[in-house]
């Protein structure tokens, strides 16, 4: 009975043996002569023979592996995997003794994408430096899709306008947290300085439904310096003929691979008492900012956690007005017309995402801030108060359908906003209120990986005061050939206008305030509700061997309810009602830039906007746009030394054709101003020197032609008068500036 | 007796072989690396919608430098194999499958990367 199992045993096993044939091949080189003598083996395994004069081998089958290994000296050792009995013939490759060449191509400063949906535009930190000083409101000057504009001749401010529409209009995030809102809406990106921005995206036109309903023309995206990252040291000194002062310092400290933390302190002072058109005003506010964050990262890559924490407190005085007003004294009364603008603001926010582990498609984030906003101010006798306490919480989940082509994002998101806000112009009244919204989103994207894509999203949110709506937003993006992409974007927006936060320069005026309507829900008023329709089109190419790219659009933004700001029914008021008839904004676009030679890039655009409301007498071009613009910039560095050292140097012009002024034909002769602003140009310069990567020095010069508007105070001369009025600006107030200023750090 | 322990033994090793084979699950989100020779933007592409055109592949990213594909796929729809096929019926060696010489031939200039 034994020897009849033994005998069964051996003969599976001759079977099984039989099965176990032999691997045929040949070794060649890359010109196909055949290789004497190259090992061929199994991985792991001692089995192994050696090539005939014929570069031939033999071996059996190896029931551990089917990983053949073959080498011979000079060559490349292969690998390769064994899965059927065919021939082979195995190509090595000698090895190369080459000296290591190292080819570089700087990146665009500023990056146009070619692959992604929306029209995104990406500053890079190269391109935030360009504009030396000092915050981010200031540093869209080199940028021609963001019109910087003057709001005021008291506070000033500066606006930032997309698409010929207002800051309101634009979402403005802190890494993808609504972060300029509600009582921000005017000062907001002046509390951000430039130093702490890693990179700014731009997107034009309708944003994604992810981040809220509130998006009309577009968002910017800011992402500050990540501590796991970051440097140990950094400072920034910045000094200005205005007698302006920046100090900047960031001090970083890796705790493990896991933990880091940035202490980012900012201070700003500005004294000078500059009075340069001779009007008696000031033309910069005096004032200091103190302002600090302090950010936490955890990084754990085997859990794939990242999460973030910030902890900021942020005070910001300002002081305008008369040169000779004197706060102590003169502060609402008749004595001097003076402006004073304190903003104390204290934030905490967390963000937590987790990727899963073997699932690098799919993740989890979640988001929540909480932000108290507080200002106290008030414009010769119009006081201006307001508190906003808000709540934000984002919760979002990404993942797949089928495969990597098919993504979605859905999640849900919180705000509340408390808002204390009380107005004393012609009237005093108090606008405090609670506002709250929730809401879920779906966005879908499909990506054929090759030429095509499209991102839907849709969400429903319920508001106290804007009830319960749908935002839909569709992107489509399409590479007819090489270099090249179309887009097109449709979307809905609808918001809360915060009418007297967002129109603040009006209260350094002597303009009476009214409000048509009483049956809405904000202020009396109804929501705003917009759709923006966009298409654009890039191409890059190579003109004369160089590299170039045009960049077209054109954006329609159609407002089907509007909180109308009328300043043209008369000199000596405002007047906010909701839209009646039609109001639209359009705006086209087109630029071009090449690299002149290496390290020189010239980029160039030209900008048209048609943005016009039916206001209560007739259809008017919007007040202070211009409606034709031009913007060249020319960047040239030197090849960097060794050591870091490097020149760069950096032009901007900007020209800005007239600008409808608003209505002052009832004003008394001498407080009269021309139907239309004349059209100026405006060139910023700045030249850096890089001693070595850890220190460099810079100058610059801002207005350098010295472009003054005249009269941009009506009634300068006597402000409590029924003509006084600062908001009619259409350009810049201060003359020519001169800056200088230094970085350094510790790597 | 004797007999009966060996059937014992032999039925007891065939259920622990079995055993093992239940042990070892089949993963839903199984990343295979996959040796892929090409040349430029063109490959890329065609490897990537290659290994997307077999069911169960969720990602898949090419690395030119590497030389190889990053695939993540449900074991219980695909296998390694399949991919590998794919990707060697568009063109492309893998290092488990070689593309036939016609369609490598076939290709565009710039893809006629140098061949296993």
């Amino acid at each position: 009975m034994y020897k009849k199992i033994m005998y069964l045993l051996l003969l599976v096993s001759s079977i099984t043996q039989a099965q176990n044939e032999e691997i045929k091949g040949k070794i060649v080189d890359e010109n196909n002569v055949t290789l004497l003598g190259a090992n061929v083996y199994w991985l792991n395994t001692n089995i192994g023979v050696v090539t005939n004069e014929n570069g031939e081998f033999t071996i059996k089958k190896s029931q551990e592996t089917t990983s053949l290994v073959v080498s011979y000296i000079g060559y490349n050792t292969k690998k390769i995997e064994v899965i059927d009995d065919s021939f082979l013939t195995i190509k090595l490759k000698a090895v190369e003794e080459l000296n290591e060449v190292v080819l570089s191509k700087s990146l665009k400063s500023t990056e146009h994408s070619l692959f992604k949906a929306t029209n995104v535009q990406t500053m890079g930190q190269r391109e935030l430096l360009k504009a030396a000083c000092c915050n981010i409101s200031e540093s869209f000057s080199t940028n021609p899709s963001i019109d910087v504009n003057y709001s005021d001749a008291v506070t000033g401010n500066k606006q930032i306008k997309m698409l010929g529409l207002t800051s309101p209009y634009i979402l403005i995030a802190e890494e993808n947290i609504p972060s300029v809102r509600g009582a921000s809406q005017a000062y907001g990106l002046s509390f951000v300085p430039g130093t702490w921005v890693e990179s700014i995206q731009i997107t034009k036109g309708a944003g994604s439904v992810i981040n809220g309903y509130e998006s009309i023309s577009g968002q910017i995206n800011y992402e500050i310096l990540k501590p796991s990252n970051d440097d140990p040291f950094f400072v920034n000194a910045y000094a200005d003929a205005s007698q302006r002062y920046e100090l900047n310092t960031h001090f970083n400290t890796k705790y493990s691979d896991k933990l880091s933390t940035t202490l980012f302190l900012h201070g700003n002072t500005r004294l000078g008492k500059n009075d340069n058109n001779n009007d008696g005003f000031l033309d910069n506010p005096i004032g200091k900012q103190i302002n600090i964050l302090n950010r936490w990262q955890y990084n754990d890559a085997e859990t794939g956690i990242v999460s973030f924490l910030n902890l900021r407190y942020m005070n910001d005085d300002k002081q305008a007005g008369q040169v000779a007003f004197n706060p102590d004294t003169d502060k609402l009364t008749t004595n001097a017309w003076g402006s004073e603008i304190n903003t104390e603001k204290f934030e905490i926010s967390n963000k937590t995402g987790y990727v899963f582990p073997d699932m690098p498609y799919q993740s989890i984030g979640f988001q929540n801030s909480f932000q108290s906003h507080t200002q106290e101010s008030y414009f010769g006798l119009n006081q201006y108060d307001i508190d906003q306490k808000s709540l934000y919480s984002n919760l979002l989940f990404s993942s797949i359908i089928t495969n990597t082509k098919n993504k979605f994002t859905t999640g849900i998101n919180f705000t509340y906003d408390k808002y204390k806000e009380f107005v004393a112009v012609n009237f005093a009244q108090d606008f405090s209120r609670i506002d709250n919204s929730v809401g879920a989103f779906f966005e879908y994207d499909y990506d054929n990986l090759d030429n095509f894509q499209v991102v839907a999203g849709i969400r429903v949110d319920n508001h106290n005061r804007l009830g319960t709506f749908v935002t839909p937003r569709l992107h489509i993006r399409y590479n007819p050939w090489k270099d090249a992409v179309l887009r097109t974007s449709i979307g809905r927006g609808k918001r809360a206008a915060n009418i007297f936060a967002e129109n603040q320069q009006l209260f350094a005026s002597s303009r009476s305030f009214s409000i048509l309507n009483t049956e809405g829900t904000l202020y009396g008023l109804n929501p705003e509700i917009a759709w923006n329709y966009g298409l654009s089109f890039i191409q890059n190419f190579k003109l004369f061997g160089r590299d170039s790219g045009v960049v077209l659009d054109y954006y329609r933004t159609d407002f089907q309810n509007q909180a109308v700001v009328d300043v043209d029914f008369s000199p000596q008021q405002v007047v906010f009602y909701n839209l009646k008839g039609n109001s639209v904004a359009n705006s086209f676009q087109a630029e071009f830039n090449i690299e002149l030679k290496k390290h020189l890039n010239f980029k160039t655009a030209y900008k048209y906007y048609d943005v016009n409301t039916d206001y209560i007498v007739g259809n008017l071009q919007k007040a202070l746009q211009a409606k034709n613009r031009f913007f060249a910039n020319l960047a040239y560095e030197t090849h960097i030394l060794d050591k870091g050292q490097q020149w760069k140097f950096d032009a901007t012009y900007n020209w800005l054709g007239k600008q409808r002024l608003p209505n002052t034909s009832s004003n008394l002769p001498q407080y009269r101003l021309g139907e239309f602003g004349e059209a100026f140009g405006v060139v910023n310069a700045q030249i850096t020197r890089t001693f070595s990567s850890t220190f460099e020095l810079y100058v610059g010069g801002e207005n350098i032609g010295n472009y003054k508007q005249n009269n941009a105070i009506v009634g300068a001369n006597d402000p409590f008068g029924a003509y006084f009025d600062s908001s009619m600006i259409y350009g810049p107030v201060f003359g020519q500036m001169y800056y200088a200023g230094l970085r350094f750090k510790i790597k | 007796m004797k007999k009966l322990i060996l059937v014992l033994l032999l039925s007891f090793v065939g259920f622990s072989m079995n055993a093992q084979d239940k042990v070892v699950k089949k993963s839903k989100n199984k990343e295979v690396i996959i040796k892929a020779l090409g040349n430029c933007e063109m490959c890329e592409k065609r490897i990537e919608k290659a290994a997307f055109s077999v069911k169960g592949v969720k990602s898949a990213e090419w690395h030119v430098d590497c030389q190889d594909v990053h695939v993540i796929i449900d074991e219980n729809k695909c296998t390694k194999e399949d991919v590998a096929k794919a990707i060697a019926n568009v063109g492309h060696d893998t290092d488990l499958v070689r593309a036939s010489d016609k369609v490598y031939d076939e290709m565009h200039s710039c893809c006629q990367y140098e061949r296993l």
